[in-house]
């Protein structure tokens, strides 16, 4: 009690300012603490294997003797490895089947769930299959695209088409695995477009309408550019995830048949955790990193990610 | 306005009627798999529903005395109790780590001042721009030095200590709560941690309950680390043993229904959040987004 009485007077003994800075510090250094695990964390998994992947790119390592430096062979090689490109083609492909279809599916979902069904029942039947696992997704997939006894070529029967072979064809499987990932996705990105339609005001269409605006105008003119935002949000992150595939094809194809499904990052995975190859495969890692960056600057400047329309 | 039922409103209702069975009916076709005799795969297989039905492929899988034989073309089965129990350790340690390390990062990038706060919450949301593989491989490097490879604290290591949008999402919550009450707990000798730990974070006890729903799923469903650094038996979490399981089959036809018992051990316990905190999940993926 007296001690602390004294520790008072002491403290208001001392100059304002002085005593304020003292405060400052002191706070600081609780602040420091409180992010030490975060900071850590930060350099010790993000940072600093950033700047080793960079390294281990200019060396020729086999987990088995020390690394050799070899500057920058690797990436000479991987310019000249068709494999490596084709995995990029693959990829690209891939990307380019998935996105199109779950974005727009993703916001035919939104808005008729916006119009039609506002229950938070139906939200959570549509997300069911992002919250279960890729590889989960996969499996499932793997039963129900099964030429022997998945019912989807039941289905198809019913329609007059017949059987198909899916992911053991090497004309369909990156299609297919394509349409594993849309499953999977596609609920929560309707999710996503469904929480930017809730913040577009009522009163926009109410407006429209009496001016005798037609649906497919009022989607075109009010909805599409308000959901810009959204939008550019979903594309920039779904483009980013998809091409790094690699559960489903994990499970499924194995980057088979006939190299169909060798996405990259399956490239790279065998490149490093199968041969070994760990400068190689870290070489092709830091390619796809500045690719994806580029990918990124890309869309933001294609889409004016940066802009509103509200304003 | 008039409620009728117009043909674009039925041409609606009919859309999403059938993405809501194509969302589900995968999921259905996975859990009548689990529950048809292995005998009965074949001659069941174009049927949506089942004459006859067992839950003995679950213990099978769970290496439990059952009363359905494997199929002979099996391969060496795998013990899925052990991967359950991984899975549980795995996410129990790596969520309740997250919780904690996140949150207190998150507190301090929202209420407290020190130098260079701003930049490095910034470095942390831009280390979500790393694609996984770039940070995988020198992080298997590292793991095999310190010989942690098959470990706990290998596969929980890089996430644990932070994982960005934890402390994002915290953070959030965080700068909108009044601090008027941590002021007057901070004027009366509480110290910043014990002003955390008893005034702010209780206050969040609904921001944390969804995240931690949130992050235990994430958990639950990791994959490509535990692949990498988890192969052993003693650490394999169910992710991994399922993909292991379906590999070992080869070129042959998998046991359908062990797998998919095994499928569906692991998907239940999402379900079971998702029933239970449907409204959270959805709402709070909504906002938020997952990553």
């Amino acid at each position: 009690m007296t001690a602390r009485a004294d520790l008072v007077s002491h403290r208001e003994s001392m100059p304002e300012s002085r005593r304020r800075s003292a405060l400052r510090r002191k706070e600081a250094i609780v602040g420091y603490l409180f992010i030490l695990p975060a900071l850590i964390g930060l350099i010790l998994f993000y940072v600093l294997p950033t700047l080793r992947a960079a390294q281990i790119s200019m060396t020729s390592w086999n987990l088995m003797r020390p690394a050799k430096w070899v500057g920058f062979e690797n990436y000479t090689k991987l310019w000249a490895d068709g494999q490596f490109w084709d995995s990029m083609w693959i990829t690209l492909l891939y990307v380019m089947y998935n996105i199109p279809v779950q974005t727009a599916l993703g916001l035919l979902i939104a808005v008729l769930a916006d119009r039609l069904a506002k229950s938070v029942t139906f939200r959570a039947v549509i997300i069911a299959p992002y919250l279960i696992s890729n590889v989960v997704a996969g499996l499932v997939w793997l039963l129900m695209l099964d030429p022997l006894i998945g019912v989807t070529n039941s289905f198809l029967g019913l329609i007059g088409i017949g059987p198909q072979a899916f992911l053991s064809s090497p004309d369909q499987s990156l299609v297919s695995v394509a349409a594993i990932s849309i499953w999977r996705h596609v609920g929560f990105t309707a999710l996503l477009f469904y929480a930017g339609l809730q913040s577009i005001p009522r009163d926009l269409y109410e407006a429209a309408r009496l001016d005798g605006a037609s649906e497919f105008a009022m989607f075109r003119l009010i909805t599409l550019p308000l959901l810009r935002p959204v939008l550019v949000f979903v594309l920039v992150t779904s483009v980013v995830g998809s091409f790094q595939i690699f559960d489903v094809i994990a499970v499924t194809t194995q980057g088979g048949p006939a190299d169909s499904t060798r996405a990259v990052l399956w490239y790279i995975y065998e490149n490093a955790f199968k041969f070994s190859r760990m400068g190689y495969a870290s070489a092709m890692s830091m390619v796809l990193f500045v690719i994806l960056i580029l990918v990124t600057l890309l869309q933001m400047r294609l889409l004016r990610g940066d802009q509103s329309d509200l304003g | 306005m008039l409620r009728t039922m117009t043909p674009q409103k039925a041409a609606g209702y009919a859309v999403l009627a059938v993405i809501c069975t194509v969302s589900l009916l995968p999921i259905w076709m996975a859990f009548k798999t689990a529950i048809t005799f292995p005998s009965d795969v074949f001659s069941t297989a174009d049927q949506l529903g089942m004459d006859r039905w067992t839950f003995g492929n679950f213990p099978r899988v769970l290496g439990l005395p059952s009363s359905v034989e494997p199929p002979a073309s099996s391969g060496a089965p795998i013990n899925f109790m052990i991967a359950l129990r991984n899975s549980i350790i795995y996410t129990g340690l790596l969520v309740t780590g997250q919780l904690f390390f996140s949150s207190m990062a998150a507190y301090a990038f929202a209420r407290l001042r020190f130098p260079g706060r701003d930049t490095i919450f910034y470095a942390i949301i831009a280390a979500t721009m790393i694609p996984s593989i770039v940070l995988f491989i020198p992080n298997f490097v590292l793991v095999r030095q310190l010989g942690l490879l098959n470990s706990f604290a290998g596969m929980v290591a890089p996430s644990i200590l932070m994982l960005p949008f934890a402390v994002f999402f915290l953070r959030q919550f965080f700068l909108t709560t009044p601090k008027e009450l941590e002021e007057a707990a901070r004027l009366d000798g509480l110290h910043w941690f014990q002003v955390y730990w008893h005034i702010a974070l209780p206050l969040q006890r609904g921001p944390m309950a969804t995240l931690a729903i949130l992050l235990s799923i994430q958990a639950w469903n990791d994959f490509f680390w535990p692949f990498l650094v988890g192969q052993g038996e003693g650490t394999q979490v169910m992710a991994v043993a399922l993909a292991n399981f379906q590999s070992q089959s080869g070129q042959g036809q998998p046991d359908w229904t062990g797998l998919m018992a095994a499928v569906m051990l692991s998907i239940i316990p999402v379900l079971f959040l998702l029933i239970f905190f449907g409204r959270r999940i959805v709402e709070s993926l909504q906002t938020s987004g997952m990553k």
